[in-house]
């Protein structure tokens, strides 16, 4: 008989203080509270961490890499959204 | 190296591909961009990939066997706790694979079943027997050092899952090599005894190390294609004349001679030439007829299945848990 597949957690980790939780990579593990643990030992063996999370991966909802072009493209001509296209004389100063 | 026997078995390729999206995927890998697991990929592409991590996975995860063979006699407290953080490394490094080949549509049980069961393949190097403390140093003097060879190019890899695992195993391994070398260097500086201990173990691994780079180039089968790829960026002659190069002074260093009469300075390309390297052991060991086959593929398979009870109650406990939240859930609405 097949064995049951244990169910994949992805793994964020938050470095130090101050910074954002990053993707690392996924465990498997049957409940939360073993996918953390199953996490510390595998991505945190150096003092990688101050912080885990552990989310179930069927819960990540991701972008279509095929509608790349779509989603991502229509932001590269609105140029009037980055402040060098506005033009302030220099008396002014910095702004 | 520890996806030698990529180079064995003949791919065909089984489904014919839209050649706009071949060009258009080969354009991306010229362009040195990084391909992710949902984006379109040729299946041979894929099937490589899998191949190829997934037997990287195995050998991390057989590779603990050996080296776990000393863990209750290494000569002090400092060399065992050492000992057990590498074993423990490796099989993290066999978790971070088997993850990045999970991204390809396979599963890490399937994958694992295929290890149980003799289809899969591994890297020759753990089918030879550690045989004194000496080999401990060897492993992680040569087999690590051997492994890093091949694992920094792999960390640009075209495929992002794969370098990711791999730069992570990297910035590990080297603690490896280096605890490895350390060992060997103290033997070497011990007694007379000892250091004859750290010359029969050179004498035993160095060719076997040299193996672990795979057949060579002319009989690779594979090399072309994932070089073009570029999961592969040096070919297997290459990447071992790099170990050669890198290891003889080391072995000098320490004072032992490598087991290999034909092995001379070429001062014209700088590069040491090593005698021929006997490739029908190769094929015997990669065929399942090495020292210790049989005993490495029964032990994982006796760990598999004295674990089963665990898992089954792992997953028995978590599903009771939800069960009892949902009913609580109910009850309060």
């Amino acid at each position: 008989m097949a064995e049951q597949s244990m169910p994949l957690w992805e793994v964020f980790i938050r470095a130090r203080t101050g910074l954002a939780h990053r993707h690392v990579g996924s465990v498997h593990a049957a409940d939360a509270e073993m996918a953390l643990q199953a996490a510390r030992d595998t991505y945190t063996r150096r003092g990688e961490a101050v912080s885990i999370w552990v989310v179930p991966s069927a819960a990540i909802v991701a972008s279509d890499p095929a509608e790349k072009a779509s989603l991502f493209e229509p932001t590269a001509s609105k140029i009037y959204r980055h402040p060098s296209f506005y033009e302030i004389p220099e008396e002014v100063g910095h702004m | 190296m520890y996806t030698q026997a990529l180079n064995e078995a003949v791919e065909r390729p089984r489904v014919v591909e839209d050649p706009e999206k071949l060009a258009a995927f080969q354009a991306r890998i010229d362009a040195e961009e990084k391909i992710e697991p949902n984006d379109w990929m040729p299946e041979a592409y894929r099937r490589t990939l899998i191949r190829q991590i997934s037997q990287h996975a195995h050998s991390e995860v057989v590779g603990m066997l050996p080296e776990g063979n000393w863990l209750t006699r290494a000569p002090s407290l400092k060399r065992k706790a050492a000992l057990l953080a590498k074993i423990q490394d490796e099989g993290g490094h066999g978790l971070y694979l088997y993850a990045a080949a999970e991204t390809l549509g396979v599963s890490r049980e399937e994958l694992y079943e295929q290890l149980l069961a003799g289809k899969a393949k591994y890297s020759s190097i753990f089918n030879y027997p550690t045989l004194t403390w000496a080999d401990i140093g060897c492993i992680g003097w040569l087999v690590d050092g051997a492994a890093i060879m091949n694992q920094i190019p792999l960390c640009r890899t075209s495929y992002g899952p794969y370098a990711r695992a791999m730069i992570r195993i990297c910035k590990e391994e080297s603690f490896h090599q280096r605890q490895g070398y350390e060992i060997m260097l103290t033997l070497c500086r011990g007694t007379p005894e000892q250091k004859a201990m750290a010359q029969d173990a050179l004498n035993r691994w160095w060719w076997p190390a040299l193996m672990m780079f795979g057949p060579p180039d002319s009989e690779s089968v594979h090399t072309e294609q994932s070089m073009r790829w570029k999961i592969k960026r040096f070919t297997n002659d290459e990447l071992r004349q790099k170990f050669v190069d890198a290891t003889v002074p080391q072995a000098h260093y320490l004072g032992l001679t490598i087991p290999d009469p034909e092995l001379r300075y070429d001062e014209a390309t700088g590069h040491w030439r090593y005698g021929k390297i006997d490739w029908e052991e190769f094929k015997r060991v990669i065929a399942g007829f090495g020292p210790c086959n049989r005993e490495r593929l029964e032990a994982k398979r006796k760990a598999h299945e004295e674990g089963r009870w665990v898992r089954e109650a792992a997953l028995a406990y978590a599903a009771k848990q939800r069960a009892r939240a949902m009913a609580q859930k109910i009850a309060a609405e």
